[in-house]
Formats: C-alpha cells, sequence, structure tokens
C-alpha cells in the first residue's frame, strides 16, 4: 500500500534487463560489435519511452533519477539572464528544494499556493508570469494527495508569454496519459521505479527547441547534455516498464480505481476520518488516498500497521527529518494536528480487493486502540500549556 | 503490502532504527489508561507539535510514595514507548526519587532512542516533573517561593531542548549565544553552527513551547545565526 514511493519490478522488465548485465555487457560508447549492440539496446530504449509521450526519441535524456531529471531541468534551463522561478506550494521536494536554493544564485522565486483539493491558483499563476520569468515549474500529479493539474492550460498560458515551462510527471506516467505536444510542456520528468521499472534511471524530455546547460560534465553521452556511461540495463528496463505501462493503462486505471475507492469508503467509516485532496475521479490519480485519522499521531500508527504487514507512508512530523508536518496538506490548510494524524495508501495493479479489505480492518482495529490511550481526544483541552498560559495572563 | 502478522524480526525493528524495547513498550504499553483517583495529572505537549502526554499519580499522603500511576499518549512510537517505560520506572518509588529521573533516564531505559527522537524523553520527563510539581504545591511540599524570571532560570529551561540531529541539549553544545529579559519579552540568541538549518523550525516550536510555559513570560523571540 506505498506504491508511490515505489513498486515492484514487472517479471518481463526483470527479464528484459538480464542480458545487458551478463553477455551484453557493452559499453556504448566503444566502437567494436559490442559497443554497437549496446549502444542500439539505449537507442531502442529511448524510441520506445519517447513513443509512451508522443516526443522524438533525441527529446528524451536519461538521468539516474527522477530528482536528477528535476535538478537538470530546472538548474539547466536558468541560465539564460532571466532571474524569476515560478513554482507551487506543492511540489515534491527534488522540484522544491531545487527552486529555494536558487533564490542563493540570486533568483527570485514565486511558490503558488493552492485550493483545498489542491488545484494551483491559475489566475495568481498568469499574473506572476512576465517577461523576467525563466521558468515555471509545476507537478502534473501531486504525489500527497493525488491531485491532476490542468498542464493545458499551464501550456498554454506559458507558450504565449514565452516562458519555459517545467513539469514533474513521476507519479502521473502510466496513470494518466501524457502528450507533451498537448501540454505545451517544454520540458518533463518521467520516472522509473513508480512504474513497475528499475531504480537508478529516470528521464527528462527536453523539446528540441529547448537549450539547457549542462550539469554533469565529462563524456558526450546523452547527445553531450548528460556524462556518464550509460546504465543500459536500467534504461532497457524503464523502456519496458513504461511500454507496458502505457498500453495496460486503462485495465490498470480502472482496477486501482476501484480498489481505491472501495478502500476510501471503507476507511471513511471509521469516526473521525476525513479525505485529503479531491474526491472525483478524474481529478485525482487513480492509486492514491490520503486520509487523516484525527486524535492519532500517523507515525504511530504507520508502525502498528507495519507489525501487520501492512505498508503506508504519513505526513505526521514525527517522522519527517526536520520535525515538520507535510508541507503538501499545511498548504491545502490542514492544522497541524490534522496533517500529524495523515496516512497516504497507494496502490499498484498487484493489489487485491482482500488486500484492501485486510487493511480496512486492521486500521479500524489500531485507531481504535491508538485512540483508547490518547492523551488528545475530541473536546480535550489543547494541553497544559495553554491551561498555564491563561492562568498567568 | 504483505498479509500476516508480526512477520517482522528483530533484526528488521532495528532497521526501523528503533530498539526491542521501543518496540515492546510502543505494542504493549504499560500503565496504559486514565486512573480513575489520581491525585494529581498533568498534561504536556500540543496536538500540534504531534506530542502530547498525560500523566496521573496515586501519591501515599505519609511516605510520598507513588502507589499508581497511568499515562494517556498522543504522539509516535518513542513518544508511546518513553511515557509508558517512565511510569515503570517511578512506580513504587518516592517523589523525591522520582525528582531525580532526568530527561535521559527514559532513553537509557530503553536502551535508547534516535536522536531525532530524544525530546520525547524530555516530555515524558517534564510530564512526570509537572504532576510531581502540581502535587507539591497542592499540599505546600514546595520548598522556598516560585523563582524569579531570569535568564539563568530560561538556561536551565533550554536544557531541555534537544539539537534533533545530535540528540544533546543545546545549552550543552554551547549554541546558546545570549538570552535577554526585559518586561517579561524573552530575546533567545541560537547559533546552528554545522546543524542543518532544516532543523530551525523545530528547534525554535520548541524554544517558544517551553520558554512561554515558564511563569511571567510575554513574549519569545529567538534569532539565528550559523
Amino acid at each position: 500500500m506505498d506504491n508511490s514511493a515505489t513498486t515492484r519490478m514487472l517479471s518481463e522488465v526483470v527479464e528484459a534487463m538480464q542480458p545487458h548485465f551478463t553477455e551484453k555487457y557493452g559499453n556504448p560508447s566503444s566502437l567494436h560489435y559490442m559497443g554497437i549492440e549496446a549502444e542500439r539496446a539505449v537507442d531502442e530504449s529511448r524510441a520506445k519511452l519517447a513513443e509512451c509521450i508522443n516526443a522524438e526519441p533525441y527529446e528524451i535524456i536519461f538521468t539516474g533519477s527522477a530528482t536528477e531529471a528535476n535538478n537538470l531541468a530546472i538548474v539547466g534551463a536558468c541560465h539564460a539572464g532571466r532571474k524569476k522561478i515560478i513554482t507551487s506550494e506543492i511540489e515534491h521536494s527534488s522540484v522544491g528544494k531545487v527552486i529555494r536554493n536558487m533564490e542563493r544564485r540570486g533568483f527570485e522565486t514565486v511558490f503558488i499556493g493552492v485550493d483545498e483539493e489542491g488545484f494551483v491558483d491559475l489566475k495568481e499563476l498568469e499574473k506572476k508570469v512576465d517577461g523576467n520569468t525563466a521558468l515555471v515549474s509545476i507537478i502534473h500529479a501531486n504525489h500527497e494527495i493525488g491531485t491532476i493539474q490542468n498542464l493545458e492550460a499551464i501550456g498554454k498560458m506559458c507558450k504565449e508569454k514565452e516562458v519555459l515551462f517545467h513539469s514533474d510527471a513521476s507519479q502521473s506516467f502510466t496513470k494518466v496519459p501524457i502528450d507533451v505536444k498537448k501540454f505545451g510542456v517544454d520540458l518533463l520528468t518521467l520516472n522509473s521505479h513508480k512504474i513497475h521499472g528499475p531504480k537508478g534511471v529516470g528521464a527528462l524530455y527536453v523539446r528540441k527547441e529547448v537549450k539547457l546547460e549542462k550539469q554533469v560534465h565529462g563524456g558526450m553521452q546523452e547527445r553531450n547534455w548528460r556524462a556518464g556511461t550509460e546504465n543500459v540495463a536500467g534504461m532497457v528496463g524503464f523502456a519496458k516498464a513504461a511500454e507496458i505501462g502505457v498500453r495496460e493503462m486503462k485495465r490498470n486505471v480502472a482496477k486501482m480505481q476501484k480498489l481505491r475507492n472501495a478502500l476510501v469508503e471503507g476507511l471513511l467509516r471509521i469516526e473521525n476520518a476525513q479525505l485529503n485532496g479531491p474526491e472525483s475521479d478524474d481529478k485525482r490519480l487513480c492509486n492514491i488516498a490520503n486520509i487523516t485519522f484525527n486524535y492519532v499521531e500517523g507515525e504511530a500508527l504507520l508502525m502498528r500497521l507495519s507489525e501487520q504487514g501492512i505498508c503506508v507512508s504519513t505526513g505526521s512530523a514525527c517522522s519527517s527529518k526536520s520535525l515538520q508536518p507535510s508541507h503538501v496538506l499545511k498548504a491545502l490548510g490542514l492544522k497541524h494536528e490534522q496533517a500529524h494524524g495523515s496516512l497516504r495508501f497507494s496502490l499498484s495493479k498487484f493489489n487485491s480487493s482482500e488486500e484492501v479489505n485486510y487493511v480496512i480492518k486492521m486500521v479500524e482495529k489500531e485507531v481504535a486502540e491508538l485512540r483508547k490511550l490518547s492523551a488528545y481526544a475530541p473536546g480535550k483541552k489543547a494541553g497544559y500549556y495553554e491551561e498555564r498560559e491563561q492562568a498567568f495572563e | 503490502m504483505r498479509r500476516g502478522s508480526r512477520h517482522l524480526n528483530s533484526d528488521d525493528v532495528m532497521a526501523l532504527k528503533y530498539t526491542k524495547k521501543v518496540m515492546d513498550h510502543f505494542l504493549h504499553p504499560r500503565n496504559m489508561g486514565e486512573l480513575k483517583d489520581a491525585d494529581v495529572e498533568a498534561t504536556d505537549g500540543s496536538p500540534a507539535c504531534g506530542d502530547m502526554m498525560t500523566i496521573g499519580l496515586k501519591i501515599d499522603p505519609k511516605t510520598h510514595k507513588i502507589l499508581d500511576v497511568k499515562f494517556k499518549s498522543y504522539g509516535c512510537a518513542s513518544n508511546i514507548a518513553t511515557a509508558s517505560v517512565i511510569t515503570e520506572m517511578v512506580k513504587g518509588r518516592t517523589l523525591e526519587e522520582a525528582k531525580k529521573i532526568k530527561w535521559n533516564a527514559a532513553a537509557e531505559e530503553l536502551d535508547g532512542l534516535p536522536p531525532v527522537k530524544m525530546h520525547c524523553s524530555v516530555l515524558a520527563a517534564k510530564t512526570l516533573m509537572d504532576a510531581i510539581r502540581k502535587y507539591e504545591k497542592m499540599h505546600g511540599l514546595l520548598e522556598g517561593g516560585e523563582e524569579e524570571l531570569s535568564a539563568e532560570n530560561i538556561r536551565l529551561e533550554l536544557r531541555n531542548i534537544i539539537n534533533p540531529e545530535m540528540g544533546i541539549d543545546i545549552v550543552r553544545l554551547k549554541m546558546v549565544k545570549g538570552i535577554s529579559v526585559k518586561k517579561g519579552v524573552v530575546k533567545i540568541r541560537i547559533s546552528m553552527g554545522n546543524t542543518d538549518r532544516v532543523y530551525e523550525d523545530s528547534i525554535r516550536e520548541e524554544i517558544e513551547e517551553h520558554v512561554k510555559a515558564m511563569r511571567g513570560v510575554k513574549r519569545v523571540e529567538v534569532g539565528f545565526s550559523t
């Protein structure tokens, strides 16, 4: 139930990769037959992946991860003199933190807020885009709540204003049809390990007219845009997973949607539980359900579910390194204590309705137990500190 | 997702960065619930911070022995575990003995906590101390009066603020560079040194929570430098 973190690799993918670890281990840069064999595998993978998003093969740059693709898109695109970057408040950290870091290089940054369903305020966005704007970067489908942004509208606006547009499609790929021409994006990030492909590989679509500044220097690989000997097996696996994912999209989406809706329905029967993010199927990813269980802290619930063999994630501060609750849930307007009690369930095509029923039963049980021992309960005063504060006023 | 209960062995639990004892107290909390005939009860922390604890004590009026203790807790696994273990540590002890339990004692009893979770141990010790102080006040057991607000007292209070990266308090780490008190307004200067700046917000919130609760404090301002 944590497939937004990563997914199980398909056996077809493992099989396709296998020969590139053993007999076909050539370096694509070599001139001999083994090099040519490896180069061909890379080229075929690039073409397959391009086809999945209606791009040309030479518009795909393979990277070491989606995080690296996001870094390349943002840092690479911001070199031509314009000094402003615009993004949303609900980006993945591999976009949000990179853009924050650009402030130190003298860039002005704008973080656009979202409504309570997680949709970017398009009017606000349009107002902020000006002649000094180097890049707009907006996540396609959010990784915590699943909100799918209207990329077409943003793409059109950016084109009119002649501003580069990047989107991180790590979560949406193979779950929402992606057409880079229709969306009007200049740069788009794709992820492999979230679509049943291998880890250690990602990709960036770069529209052919766009010029990026190289970030990893060395050899002339990836059309001289990213140095480093190609991860041939990874690229082959990624392309295979993408090909299968896009081919089976309709069927898988229908299955995950049905399971997710059953899960949400079951979990919302628990008292004091609420769904975070949009409700209707066309506004959110088919596989994500983010739910707050009030009066329970998320990490404790996560750990108890883990003991029952159930893997989920939480937006609680207790589980984050910085001890701050999820910035995405805060952007939706949730109170800290609501964010602390949130769990994200994310499904894949491998989940079954038996599993969904088991999860509902276990969450119900563990929430009840934790609430029984909770010092925080409905109607209860917020704490001794506040009592004392009032007493001394 | 995998079916079946308790498939994790002890090595996996270690991989989750919690010791066996933490997991044991978290999954099977001792002395959990509300103490119906408690002589005193104290609550510390807040839901907004994500950790909150209530401890109730039943005390022998003659010997000042803690006859019974119960806790309730809202928080992560280590929050529940530290509350549970501290109730075990004080049961049957006198108030004087219980007062000697310092913030790191609960963590030590659990065979350690990850640095980022040390503040849970602080909360447990503080909630216990608050309950004892409240009882002492109610029964006229306090020696001397309430202390005046001073930079020295604030520094003592700051010993309860843990640097989440190191798991050590900020006074010991020499991160407190200045404290000033003027008409109830407390200004504190913190040097982050080599500590990751992502912890600034959490350290600020912790300081505000602790210092604001001190008698006579109207406002707290925390400034950071590297």
